[in-house]
């Protein structure tokens, strides 16, 4: 018996030391590349094309980060891109909101009927080119409400929120209010939307990235560069210059900065369009992660 | 007023759509929304079965059937993006798919919790990184003469290796584990999730039988999640048809478009693309192909899940 307690004991041991260390090992793969980058963005340059840089900056020097901010491109981009964010995102919330609200209602007339019309739309889409036919029809073309109406609302998080009304705001609450009179409109203001601020928040997270990091509808909608997001100026700067090696067309003409300047330059772009999100993900991870097991309920 | 009170009490029985007029003010909003951007495009697929011409319209452009189909048939092209679209999306799902779950199943053999919630926060950041960000890292990361695996190679054999993103064979590789890089830690969140349910009894029974820890996650908590692995599975299988545009867009060069044009690249490359012929009806065509036999797919592994395991999606 004692004999048998041992091995046990023993293969747990090791079951643990390989737990431990496979995660140790994931997490750092995970790590490094996102240190290098941040080092690298810091570095001279010429270290970093030579190959000095291995994980801590090497001759720290802001440099390229002084290029970068002087280019209007980037100041133009980082507008466009938190209008695009906030005015998309409150969108978004309203039109959700509107839609989970009634939907929540187990007894409304034609809520079945509803809900299909919503998720068959999951299923099946026209695709690319009927989008693109709308939006120019729309006359859309080249304004900033290409990029917010037509995600105006995303039927899955509908779906998520509905959920959560449905199991948190009790059948008994609604009923007493009426009692007292309270049209579905007041409850809706009073007593649902206080109640659903975690969903809000989730919901508002979840939707804020999305605008934050899309760069499809920009690509496709918009010709005119004032209004570029900056994920297009990131495509054009890190994409499409790796692949034709014209930087210095994408950033302008410029000969007083070296070639090795561009490399790192590209490094303090990522950071820069990064770091929002970064800074503030770890304070709001909590409600990312509740909004995933939300969504995971069945409605 | 009381008669407003009996209604209201009878629970779920339908009530008098004339008393919730304001819910469905409220729907009116919603409702037009997805009736203009998700059921007109729906509409707008009529173009695939026409010669569409901007100038007529889709109501004056002339009607051909299913010539734009049969022509995607019939073209090389078709064989080849079909191949590419089934082999990267087959690839990564057999890659992301079961290393979430193992993630989950160690970080949940995790008795410290600092090391738990300091490496939790760690592998989920990649997440938030835009899709064009997350290319440009490993373009960088990979660069043959800049990035780190240049310079490692440089270090090690005292020269510049090739130029891996000239090479058709390596795109699937970058695509996939750049996704895993990105999301494992991510897509472990609704297992660890699943595994928060676990009824320690199990477990105390399980010891008490003398199981091991290994054996208990083998019998005790893989069991538990296996619903959450099978609904994930069925969604997993059902999209793939669907993979994104976006990466792959930004990953493609003419180099390695042997293995990077799929479907929906080559939907935008025949329809929209400055280079290409601009033909809105036959990229139309191909695209509803993909999404009919995308739809096929969602509403077929959907009917067998809940034969074999009663779990489904509704």
């Amino acid at each position: 018996m004692r004999q048998k307690t041992k091995i046990k004991y023993n293969q747990d041991r090791l079951y643990y030391i390989i737990c431990y260390t496979v995660i140790a090992i994931l997490t750092l793969v995970v790590l490094y590349p996102i240190i290098y980058i941040i080092s690298a963005s810091l570095s001279n340059a010429d270290s970093v094309v030579q190959g000095r840089v291995w994980l801590w900056p090497v001759d720290i020097n802001l440099d390229a980060y002084k290029v970068l901010f002087n280019r209007k491109s980037i100041w133009v981009g980082y507008k466009n891109t938190i209008i695009y964010t906030v005015g998309g995102t409150v969108i978004n919330l309203v039109i959700t909101l509107m839609c989970a609200y009634p939907l929540a209602r187990k007894n409304l007339r034609g809520r079945s009927a509803i809900m299909f019309l919503f998720s068959f739309t999951m299923l099946f889409n026209g695709g690319m080119i009927p989008n693109y036919v709308l939006v120019r029809e729309l006359g859309l073309m080249n304004t900033r409400w290409s990029l917010m109406l037509p995600g105006a609302m995303s039927v899955y998080n509908m779906i998520v929120c509905r959920t959560f009304i449905q199991t948190n705001i009790p059948d008994e609450l609604l009923e007493a209010a009426q009692i007292d009179g309270c049209r579905d409109s007041q409850f809706f203001f009073r007593v649902v939307l206080p109640l659903s601020k975690p969903i809000i928040a989730v919901l508002a997270l979840w939707y804020g990235v999305s605008h934050w990091n899309a760069y499809f509808n920009a690509f496709l909608y918009l010709k005119n560069q004032d209004l570029y997001p900056l994920q297009i100026f990131l495509k054009e700067l890190l994409v499409q210059s790796e692949q034709m090696g014209e930087t210095e067309m994408v950033l302008g003409n410029s000969g007083s900065i070296s070639q090795n300047l561009y490399v790192t330059l590209k490094y303090c772009v990522i950071i820069i369009s990064t770091l929002p999100l970064f800074c503030v993900y770890p304070f709001v991870q909590k409600h990312f992660q509740k909004g995933v097991m939300v969504g995971s309920v069945k409605g | 007023m009381k008669k407003k009170n009996t209604s209201v009490s009878r629970g779920i029985t339908k009530r008098d759509p004339r008393k919730d007029w304001e819910l469905y003010l409220f729907l009116l909003l919603p409702i037009i929304y997805i009736l203009i951007f998700k059921y007109v495009p729906m509409g707008g697929l009529v173009i695939a079965f026409e010669d569409y011409k901007v100038r007529k319209g889709i109501w004056a452009s002339e009607w051909v059937g299913f010539e734009n189909f049969v022509k995607f048939f019939q073209s090389y092209q078709f064989w080849r993006v079909l191949k590419n679209t089934l082999i990267l999306s087959l690839y990564s799902i057999l890659v992301s798919f079961p290393l979430p779950i193992m993630f989950a199943l160690m970080i949940n053999s995790v008795r410290n919790e600092r090391f738990k919630k300091i490496t939790q926060t760690i592998v989920n950041m990649p997440h938030f990184i835009s899709t064009v960000v997350m290319v440009g890292i490993v373009f960088m990361i990979f660069h043959c003469t800049n990035g780190i695996y240049g310079n490692l190679m440089h270090a090690i054999t005292g020269h510049y290796p090739k130029d891996l993103f000239a090479s058709p064979e390596a795109f699937r590789h970058f695509y996939v584990w750049s996704a895993v890089w990105q999301n494992f830690g991510w897509d472990s969140i609704i297992y660890t999730a699943a595994l928060s349910s676990v009824d320690p009894s199990y477990h105390e029974a399980a010891q008490i039988d003398g199981a091991s820890r290994f054996k208990r996650v083998i019998h005790v908590d893989l069991p538990t999640i296996l619903p959450t692995i099978i609904t994930m599975l069925i969604l997993r299988m059902g999209s793939v048809m669907t993979i994104g545009f976006e990466k792959v867009y930004l990953m493609q060069n003419s180099l390695n478009l042997s293995a990077s044009e799929i479907i929906s690249t080559y939907v935008y490359q025949v329809g929209l693309s400055a280079d290409g012929t601009g033909d809105f009806s036959y990229a139309t065509a191909i695209g509803m192909f993909n999404n009919l036999i995308n739809f096929i797919l969602v509403v077929t592994v959907n009917k067998i899940s809940k034969k074999v395991s009663e779990t489904s999606l509704w």
